[in-house]
């Protein structure tokens, strides 16, 4: 077959501020056959993305192309005057974003940013083109593919604003498609029927792909070979199954060693010996504005013990961290905090209270003043707390810095100076410095690369080990809270849905909405999408979306389960059941669903 | 990653950070030009502020003085040199005033919100809603025409642009994670603003303060032409295109240079806040791609 695309000795160089410019990439040859997905993978930092950029000819801002051929259909596009190469892009090579969100102009109708590129190259009429886009959306698999076009994009759900931007790249009928990172800002539910859009669509159209991802069990799904880029140079290339079962390099067993299994593939920790609660959340509702959020949630976290809050985007996770915390008032119910019940506002708390629990914010990147040292950072919570001062707060901050594993000469350093698996141990070390009895961790590890995040994790399991501190961990990881947390607890549309201890939580009988949330994450295997895609609960979930606030079973309209008449005019009491399970749902015990 | 060298930046040398473009060294020179001449003027100028030095009024450039004589027979290089001090000196103080002002109230309103933040907002945009020259014109014709009235109702006028923009700065930063962090400390609101919002707020306020600085020169000017401003003798730029405008029709230039050197001044203010944002952004945009 013939190669759609050939890179040869790419090089390219970016330049930071005020300095020279730095090789980004360093010689990456590849190639993509007519029908073939490559993928590209690494950490951040590796130039995935740049070099995914380079084969359209474009270096983004600050950066350029030094070195190199890129042939796209047997023409050397370096070579090209700047605008034939502008007039390729939307007609051969076409390029789709992580975020849709961002890509999509909000104040437009979808159809009409669907066929603005073929429109612009002169490809037919809008009417004719218009047609050819419903014909897509049907292969996408996009609810009434008729109206969906008329449409603005706030008005469908991000997996379905995910499909359309694949509609929107595959509207010109492109050799080459570019995806990069397509699913990552997407929950795991989503990511499936994405995922199978995905690459439908380009097995139907016979397109080559270039798929950039840090996700290996992703790549498994779609990639017929997968390149392995580790500092903007070729480590291994291989076809997919060589690269996952039999790696050649060590750095890609690094890689693979730092995916964690399924969840249900896990040794799941025995709960913890019964201690009293740190944290007592009873009953609680809250919410902004006229629209709430939570409704009637209560989680317990036992002293010393960790405690895993799961559910998709919007479901509440990190307004529960933010009421227990004291920065979003609740309306009802309690807060306690070590037997005592909270003032629902910080300011109301007094510092003891304070003290005690400490809030890790998810983006170490903006929840470091950029305009102080670490030092400073550090020793602010030492002061504020502990009345620490001069030589003795110093040494305080060189302790925590050890404590996180960072060098002590850390402290006069500004927060840009570190990267982000550094500033997230800073962001730890700022919680610590307080002395808690227990952390809030909002999503710490999510905009982490997975051997980063693999030793944070690692590090928070010592310090618990060391210091006796209790984590609230809020995660849409399944795999890593699996690994990680004794109790769990399931929230969906701001309720509970199902908590326990996490042996309990992730093996049967599950809550049906538990359930597809173990079974929507993505597996190390090969073939591993067809089998799940097409089960009546991934059909169910991606036929709806979630609901906020309605009546009966907040899942109902999502559950395949579902029992109509009772699930969507009642909402499910929590029951107890064997093992300190506790599940909210309609279905009889024996008809919950097993494995 | 490279992190290190790329943010060591701020510490290394202040003239290798600058990375001046040519527009922007043009405007430095020609500021710094005038401040050496608002600094040292009375030991420059060869004339006194409000010497006669010749029985010919609207001399042309080289009779005379170097520039000529004004309706007076004062020489315009003397009184260019004294004036560049008054205009810069007061345009310095009414940017300052409404810094102080408009800072402090845009800051609160965006930090203390509720009420607090209605009441100030709309009396702000009440304000605004009059042309300001217009507003400068009824307070100084209720006060009369004293420097202190005129440095205060400028200061004023111009600090309610300046309120909006701490405001919005203010709402910006202040749900960052960093100061939802210290929030959730327990910190106080004045440790919030001083310690977490007014630093990370400095680039654009700088900018912002150049441009304010511009603007309330050319006001003074504006006001001192309509004859509301500084007072004859003092020497200002402004009052000097008022005094000489008489001799344009003479062939005079006397109200040109003072004119030209109002441009000159603000013409370069603009260059160097524009080099500076252009220099802020520029670092941002390229941050996100070293990444």
């Amino acid at each position: 077959m013939t190669d759609v695309l050939t890179i040869k000795n790419l090089h390219v160089e970016g330049r930071p501020p005020g300095g020279d410019y730095v090789p980004i990439v360093k010689g990456v040859s590849l190639n993509v056959r007519k029908g073939e997905v490559l993928a590209l993978i690494g950490e951040s930092g590796s130039g995935k993305s740049t070099i995914s950029l380079a084969a359209m000819g474009f270096a983004r801002p600050g950066c350029r192309i030094s070195r190199g051929e890129v042939w796209l259909n047997g023409r050397d596009i370096m070579a090209l005057p700047p605008h034939d190469r502008h007039a390729l892009r939307g007609d051969e090579v076409s390029y789709v974003a992580q975020s849709a969100a961002a890509s999509f102009n909000p104040a437009l109708r979808i159809g009409r940013q669907v066929i603005e590129a073929p429109l612009w190259h002169g490809a037919g009429d809008a009417a004719t083109l218009t047609a050819a886009a419903v014909e897509l959306y049907r292969k996408l698999d996009l609810p009434s593919p008729e109206t969906v076009g008329e449409k603005f994009p706030h008005q469908v759900s991000g997996g379905q604003l995910q499909r359309l931007m694949a509609a929107m790249a595959m509207s010109c009928g492109p050799d080459l498609l570019i995806l990069d990172e397509p699913t990552t800002a997407l929950d795991v539910t989503t990511q499936i029927e994405v995922l199978k859009a995905f690459r439908d669509i380009i097995r139907d159209q016979g397109t080559a792909a270039i798929y950039v991802t840090h996700d290996l069990a992703v790549v498994a799904q779609v990639a017929d070979r997968i390149l392995v880029l580790k500092n903007g140079e070729t480590v291994e290339e291989g076809p997919t199954n060589q690269i996952l079962h039999a790696p050649r390099h060590d750095y890609t067993r690094t890689l693979m060693a730092a995916v964690r299994p399924a969840p249900h593939l896990v040794d799941h920790i025995d709960p913890a010996a019964a201690q009293a609660p740190v944290i007592s959340v009873r009953n609680v509702t809250a919410g902004y504005g006229a629209l709430t959020i939570l409704s009637d949630v209560s989680v317990d976290v036992p002293a010393a013990s960790v405690v895993g809050v799961i559910g998709e985007s919007g479901c509440g996770k990190s307004t529960l961290a933010r009421v227990v915390a004291g920065l979003t008032p609740l309306r009802e119910g309690t807060v306690i905090l070590d037997g005592k019940p909270a003032a629902p506002a910080v300011r109301d708390r007094p510092r003891a209270a304070l003290k005690d629990c400490q809030i890790v914010f998810q983006m170490a990147d903006t929840a470091l003043n950029p305009r102080q040292r670490i030092g400073d950072i550090l020793g602010r919570p030492l002061d504020f707390y502990q009345g620490l001062k001069g030589r003795e707060r110093a040494e305080r901050v060189a302790e925590l810095l050890e404590l996180v594993d960072l060098p002590r000469g850390f402290a006069s350093r500004f927060p840009g100076e570190l990267s982000g698996g550094q500033k997230q141990r800073v962001n730890l070390a700022r919680a610590l410095a307080a002395d808690p009895k227990v952390i809030l961790c909002d999503e710490v590890t999510s905009a982490l690369d997975t051997v980063v995040a693999a030793g944070v994790i690692e590090l928070l399991k010592s310090l618990k080990d060391k210091l006796g501190v209790a984590y609230m961990f809020i995660s849409h990881d399944l795999s890593t809270v699996a690994s990680f947390a004794d109790e769990v607890v399931v929230l969906y549309a701001g309720r509970v849905v199902e908590k326990g201890p996490s042996k309990a939580v992730f093996s049967p009988p599950f809550h049906p909405y538990t359930k597809l949330l173990l079974s929507s994450v993505p597996e190390m295997r090969q073939g591993w999408l067809d089998g799940v895609a097409d089960t009546s609960e991934a059909r169910a979930a991606s036929a709806a979306s979630v609901v906020i606030g309605g009546t009966g079973c907040p899942f109902a309209n999502r559950c395949a389960l579902a029992i109509s008449g009772t699930c969507d005019t009642t909402a499910p009491a929590v029951r107890d059941l064997p093992g300190d399970l506790q599940i909210a749902c309609h279905l009889p015990v024996a008809e919950l669903p097993v494995s | 990653m490279s992190d290190v060298s790329d943010h060591g930046a701020p510490r290394a040398s202040v003239f290798a950070g600058l990375r001046l473009t040519w527009t922007a060294g043009l405007a430095g020179a020609i500021l710094l030009f005038w401040l050496v001449l608002a600094l040292f003027g009375p030991w420059i100028a060869p004339h006194g502020e409000a010497e006669i030095i010749s029985g010919t009024t609207f001399a042309p450039i080289g009779e005379g003085g170097l520039l000529g004589t004004d309706k007076l027979g004062r020489d315009v290089f003397s009184r260019l040199i004294y004036g560049v001090r008054t205009t810069m000196l007061l345009a310095l103080i009414t940017t300052l005033i409404s810094f102080a002002f408009g800072v402090t109230l845009g800051f609160a309103a965006a930090i203390l919100k509720g009420w607090f933040d209605v009441v100030i907002s709309r009396i702000v945009e009440a304000f605004m809603a009059f042309p300001s020259t217009l507003l400068a014109l009824v307070v100084i014709g209720a006060f009369g025409t004293s420097i202190t009235v005129l440095v205060l109702t400028v200061g004023l006028v111009l600090s309610t642009g300046v309120f909006r923009v701490s405001r919005a700065l203010g709402y910006d930063i202040g749900v960052m994670d960093f100061v939802e962090a210290a929030r959730a400390r327990g910190e106080g609101t004045w440790w919030i603003l001083t310690r977490e919002i007014l630093p990370n707020s400095m680039a654009p306020l700088i900018a912002e303060f150049g441009l304010r600085f511009t603007f309330s020169i050319l006001f003074l000017s504006g006001l001192s032409f309509l004859g509301l401003g500084v007072q004859e003798p003092a020497a200002d730029w402004g009052l000097m295109v008022q005094e000489n405008v008489g001799g344009l029709f003479l062939g005079s230039s006397a109200a040109l240079i003072p004119a030209a050197c109002i441009a000159s001044l603000t013409v370069s203010m603009n260059l160097l806040v524009d080099w500076f944002q252009q220099r802020q952004q520029g670092e941002t945009v390229l941050e996100k791609i070293d990444q």
